[in-house]
């Protein structure tokens, strides 16, 4: 068992490898494998997303137990941060989308998503963690088999048993020879390509966000160090400032993609409670 | 030149969901612009769709891996 804080690729001969003749090797996939305990050898591994999801839970949850205990009419700073983001989470999300009605038992779900992605992505231009959790696949596929349970879950409560809410799949009015196509395709969307499209969405804009980044820094290191001329040193130059431009890019997607995700979990929530279709 | 052919069609992939987003956007812009305090409203239905038109891209971006050629 081995303590590493570099990708584990970096130390069989990665390094060498980009300081060598070799040239410069792109950021790959395997930029994403940092085990800190274990290898890809060993049955189990400890790595760096798993430490930064379990440290933001803590920190999550310090951070609003701390607030919660001592509220005041004035609020201090920090509970004027907590205040917005559960104002934003519940007035422009989970209200407007799900309705006045019954969003507020969806709310401690809304609000858990979307603080647990925000922080996680934004840990991805934190400098010293500067790994988005969310780019390994495994974090949006459970956090996405949540939201599947629950508002199958839901609908089925709803739209009493299985069978009519397979029914109410298929909106009203449509002439028969269209109703096996139109139960086809909702089922596909319903059961198939919401939970694929919801997971994927994090974890690809995540994994290209971070790839990115990784090409112009890296890349930009390279031309400026490595660089034969004065020019390309300069270029290299340009590719490093623009790195710190896009990391800036980043931080705006990151927010962004934990506001969809949660909308987008609320708009499914909707589906199944509301009354028709 | 060496390299990997998926993601010069992943590059070209990328249009039409670029192209996708745009439309939905502009369309959006046009309708805060016409009535502001539709907002809340319109900001919802704009990121559903854009939601939608982007798993397009994200999808390819996936496959350029899936299908990655190189050993």
């Amino acid at each position: 068992m081995s303590l590493s804080v570099v990708p584990a690729h970096w130390l069989q001969g990665g390094i060498a490898a980009t300081d060598g003749e070799e040239g410069f090797q792109a950021p790959s996939t395997e930029d994403f494998w940092w085990p800190i305990f274990g290898s890809d050898t060993s049955n189990w591994a400890f790595t760096r997303p798993s430490f930064v999801m379990m440290a933001s839970v803590v920190i999550i949850g310090w951070f609003f137990f701390t607030v919660v205990g001592r509220l005041s009419i004035v609020p201090t700073k920090r509970q004027w941060v907590a205040e917005q983001g559960y104002n934003f989470v519940r007035n422009s999300i989970a209200r407007d989308v799900i309705g006045a009605k019954d969003f507020r038992q969806f709310l401690p779900l809304l609000l858990t998503l979307f603080f647990l992605i925000a922080f996680n992505n934004i840990m991805g231009v934190l400098p010293f963690v500067q790994f988005p959790t969310m780019s390994r696949i495994a974090f949006p596929i459970v956090l996405t088999l949540i939201v599947y349970v629950v508002y199958h879950t839901v609908a089925i409560r709803r739209k009493h048993g299985v069978l009519n809410y397979l029914k109410s799949l298929v909106p009203p009015g449509l002439p028969g020879w269209l109703k096996p196509i139109m139960f086809f395709l909702e089922f596909l969307t319903y059961f198939f390509i919401r939970p694929l499209t919801l997971a994927l969405r994090l974890f690809g804009n995540m994994l290209a966000g971070h790839l990115m980044l990784l090409v112009f820094i890296l890349g930009g290191e390279y031309l400026l160090l490595h660089g034969s001329t004065i020019f390309i040193q300069f270029s290299g130059l340009l590719g490093l400032g623009f790195g710190i431009v896009m990391t800036f890019f980043e931080l705006l997607v990151q927010f962004l993609q934990a506001f969809i995700f949660t909308l987008l979990a609320a708009l499914y929530i909707s589906d199944a409670v509301s009354e028709h279709h | 030149m060496t390299g990997n052919i998926t993601f010069l069609g992943y590059g070209l992939a990328a249009i039409g969901p670029g192209i996708g987003v745009g439309l939905i956007f502009a369309a959006y812009i046009n309708g805060v612009a016409r009535q502001p305090e539709a907002r809340g409203m319109l900001q919802t239905i704009a990121f559903t769709g854009m939601a939608l038109t982007e798993a397009l891209a994200i999808l390819g971006l996936v496959f350029v891996f899936v299908f990655d050629s190189t050993p």
